[in-house]
């Protein structure tokens, strides 16, 4: 009788948001629909409460359904029959109980079937789900592809399909091959138009390919022959036909997410369509759907960081030693503390991030109808690059903190930990992969560090720092200025020199700084709407400033011919 | 084919989860300290009447229970899984009923309804266990009725054929259309409540729910009359006075004693086979079991 999403107030604390109803009614175009759908909301306190029923009947879901499979899940996992894959009993169960509850297609609009649900609360729904069973996550998250379907593909394809997904058709995006990992430019699976059956097959080999038996698959495929980099790739749909023309060559033995199955696949003259327009299926497209699916992962990981920690709090209240339960020793309750502080520091930049996205789609879902105002261009353009400079920092902390939390879990456990008794061992395994898909941390650096040089991070933290906060946080405000002031300063050790090498080899260390500083000042943010905050803005700012201090230090006595000394001798 | 279905359900409080203060001083049930949910074999009954909407086009389910004025959240929670109405009886004048009192004002209401073919409800309610209430009303409305029910299979010629669940198996029986049928807990699970039927039904309200709160909503009312929900007092539907509330309720409650359970002393296992074993010895040999 579990309720993941009533049980965590923290959820609920970010559909109260200030942004809320600007984002709310740029999605619902001024309630337009309120007398065409029954279920369409008359204004933004109906929308709100409507966003909290569905929230409840998913958060119930997780518990009562979707928490408990979770282990029989990760024991029998999928399983390949007749070049088909069938889901482990709890899965199917799981997905069933969504597509009855009606919830797929969530964040699709009504004239698809679907609920028309803004990032926010979609976002929210793929964090309990992940703390439910991550694994199980992404089966759910993958209806993501409607979105690159509805924002991309072409009416007739968007008519084709997108009512499909409320049914609970599931999705899968296959991008990988063997030779074509973080570098999708070499992406090799051929796409030839067949001018007799007037229309496009695809002939080639995915590996990875999460869900990869979806009903409804997106696929990237060089259509242009002779062509070798990113430019010649575009974007297919397949409706799966379950056939000997697609099949599921194996599924993969993983770590982690064991119930997701990571399918290889073989298409033989698969038929498909291209969706919008050729050669920019990586260029566009996919980059575009990427940044969706860092957020998923982001969410993902939130879950799992929770998921973490309350296995570990629960352990920790239960177990005694020495005559009294371990979560009174200090040793024990300051890494509770921080594991917890982890969570709301990673859940705010994530929802910070999510309504960066959501003030963008809905102009761009707008723009699809009506040239927009020059002031309207110019908000979505701003929100837009927010929402690219936050989510890489989304993708990588909380995805390193789901894995810190999952450590730290096991150790709290001790021993028990250890065996696979408790479900902390589990969660530790699933965490695994969150760092390194979607984009590993490494390369959300990557995406990030332009915005460290462009000074776009610095600018978004003086306008937190200029925020009215309750007068309580003042001192933990004035020591986050004075870091984002040697921020600054490391930024310009680190770029004067115009070393690349440098650079990079710095780049890391310079995100985490303001990653540090944009979550520290959002918990202080959150932390003077509603007191549940108090505790982790203090305990993450103490952390964060430990942090922060650390890397500077390495930046300031480190002197730039020292990055040789780094590099592996044996690599010749 | 469509059938007439109604589901009788029962908001009960939420016994499976008692704290200390369940009981109040004079035997009583502390209804303030109990969640009030859905009766869960109601629930069972409610995924039978659904699953009979599903598959003969045009039926509908209609809800009918009895309590406060709280109950129309049963209606409510009705509505989010696809009923299509419901209707509260509440009135003072029900207050105090027995199983004999309020099957007696059931059967009044559903008198009270156009037409029914098929009244299914829970087996019993998790608040008095007594599973009299269904037959009750059976025997009052001279229809026919199929107790422990786990599954209506079929409906076909005026009749229907359901599995029931007894002590030592199933048996499949036949009744006669209109009838009334108690489903069992072992039958399915109720589907989950739907994000648009929420969505649609989630400003449905009584008339006194209407005037207690102010609602923003108001306008809705008129234009979409499935948001009203239906509540009927003693004079909305035919009765004798005398067969209702405490007046109607011969049973009386002598006594009610609060038993706690408690161990002398207790011993953890760590879930070892040989644990086990050897504490299966010691309780057979302690004349515990066996």
């Amino acid at each position: 009788m579990a309720n993941f999403y009533l049980d965590k107030p923290e959820l609920k604390f970010h559909l109260t948001h200030p942004l809320m109803e600007k984002i709310v009614a740029l999605k619902e175009q001024n309630y337009r629909e309120k007398d065409t759908f029954d279920y369409a909301p008359q204004d933004f306190e109906d929308a709100i409460d409507s966003y909290n029923h569905v929230m409840e009947i998913i958060g119930e879901i997780c518990g009562d359904i979707i928490a408990p499979n979770a282990e029989d899940v990760d024991h029998e996992g999928p399983h390949v029959v007749d070049n088909r894959v069938v889901y482990a009993r709890g899965t199917q169960e799981n997905h069933e109980a969504l597509k009855k509850a009606g919830v797929y297609g969530i964040s699709l609009p009504r004239e698809y079937g679907g609920l028309n649900f803004p990032m926010v609360p979609y976002v929210m729904t793929g964090e309990i789900v992940s703390r439910a069973d991550a694994g199980f996550a992404n089966i759910w998250g993958l209806q993501d592809c409607a979105e690159t379907i509805h924002e991309f593909a072409s009416k007739e394809i968007r008519e084709e399909f997108l009512p499909r997904i409320n049914q609970g058709e599931t999705c899968s995006m296959d991008l990988t091959e063997p030779d074509a990992g973080s570098d999708l430019q070499a992406v090799m699976l051929k796409a030839t138009y067949d001018e007799k059956k007037k229309m496009w097959l695809l002939n080639g080999v995915k590996r990875f390919i999460t869900n990869g038996d979806a009903q409804i698959k997106l696929v990237l495929a060089r259509s242009e022959a002779g062509t070798s980099d990113g430019r010649g790739l575009s974007y297919f749909v397949v409706d799966n036909p379950f056939d000997s023309s697609m099949k599921v060559r194996r599924i993969e033995n993983k770590l982690g997410i064991k119930g997701s199955p990571t399918c290889e696949l073989v298409f033989t003259n698969t038929p498909a369509k291209m969706v919008g327009e050729p050669k920019m299926g990586l260029i566009k497209y996919v980059m575009s759907l990427m940044n969706g699916a860092r957020l998923g992962v982001g969410a993902q990981s939130v879950g799992v960081a929770q998921a973490a920690y309350d296995e570990a709090l629960a352990y920790a209240k239960d177990r005694a030693q020495f005559g009294k339960a371990i979560i009174e020793f200090p040793a024990v309750f300051e890494m509770l503390a921080i594991m917890k502080a982890k969570v709301d520091a990673a859940r705010a930049l994530l929802y910070e991030c999510t309504r960066f996205v959501d003030v963008y789609k809905a102009y761009g879902s707008i723009a699809d109808e009506r040239p927009l105002t020059k002031e309207e261009r110019m908000d979505a353009k701003e929100y837009q690059k927010l929402a690219d400079m936050m989510t890489p920092l989304v993708k990588m902390f909380a995805s390193e903190y789901a894995n810190q939390n999952a450590y730290d879990s096991i150790q709290v456990h001790g021993g028990s930990g250890f065996m696979k008794d408790y479900a902390c061992e589990r969660i530790y395994r699933d965490a695994r992969i969150l760092t390194i898909y979607e984009g590993t941390s490494q390369l959300q650096v990557v995406a990030a560090i332009r915005f460290v040089t462009n000074g776009a991070y610095v600018a978004k933290l003086r306008q937190y720092e200029a925020q009215p906060i309750n007068p309580a946080f003042e001192g933990l405000r004035n020591r986050l200025i004075s870091f984002t002031d040697s921020l600054e300063k490391a930024i310009a050790k680190v770029t004067e020199p115009k070393n690349a090498e440098y650079h990079d080899f710095m780049a890391r260390r310079l995100v985490e700084i303001a990653g540090h500083l944009v979550m520290s000042n959002l918990l202080i943010i959150d932390a003077s709407r509603d007191d549940m905050f108090a505790r982790s803005a203090e305990i993450y700012s103490n952390f964060a400033a430990a942090e922060i201090t650390k890397h500077l230090a390495f930046i300031d006595g480190f002197q730039i011919d020292n990055v040789g000394l780094y590099k592996n001798s044996d690599q010749e | 084919m469509s059938l007439k279905i109604v589901v009788l359900a029962k908001q009960v409080p939420d016994t499976r989860n008692v704290g200390k203060d369940a009981m109040k001083a004079d035997g009583t049930v502390n209804r303030a300290a109990l969640p009030a949910i859905y009766n869960p074999e109601d629930l069972n009954a409610l995924e039978q009447a659904l699953r009979l909407k599903d598959r003969f086009e045009g039926s509908t389910v209609t809800i009918v229970t009895m309590g406060p004025g709280r109950a129309a959240e049963i209606i409510r929670e009705s509505l989010y899984r696809g009923a299509d109405n419901g209707y509260l009886l509440t009135d003072r004048a029900f207050a105090g009923s027995d199983t004999l009192a309020t099957s007696y004002a059931l059967s009044c209401a559903i008198k009270n309804l156009p037409e029914v073919d098929v009244i299914v409800c829970g087996r019993q309610a998790i608040d008095g266990d007594t599973a009299q209430v269904g037959p009750q009303v059976a025997e009052k409305l001279g229809l026919p009725q199929i107790t422990y029910a786990e599954e209506i299979l079929d409906v076909k010629d005026g009749k229907i054929t359901v599995k029931r669940r007894l002590e030592r198996g199933v048996e499949v029986v036949e009744g006669k259309l209109p009838i009334l049928i108690t489903v069992n807990g072992s039958a399915p699970d109720c589907r989950p409540r739907h994000a648009k039927l929420v969505m649609k039904y989630h400003h449905a309200k009584t008339v006194t729910e209407r005037q207690e709160q102010n609602d923003d909503y108001m306008f809705m009312f008129d234009k979409r009359p499935y948001l009203n929900i239906t509540e009927w007092s003693v004079n909305d539907i035919q009765t004798d006075v005398n067969w209702l509330g405490l007046k109607g309720s011969p049973t009386k409650v002598k006594a009610i004693e609060n038993v706690v359970f408690q161990a002398k002393e207790s011993k953890r296992l760590a879930g070892k086979d040989t644990e086990i074993d050897e504490l299966m010895k010691e309780l057979i040999a302690n004349h515990t079991i066996g």
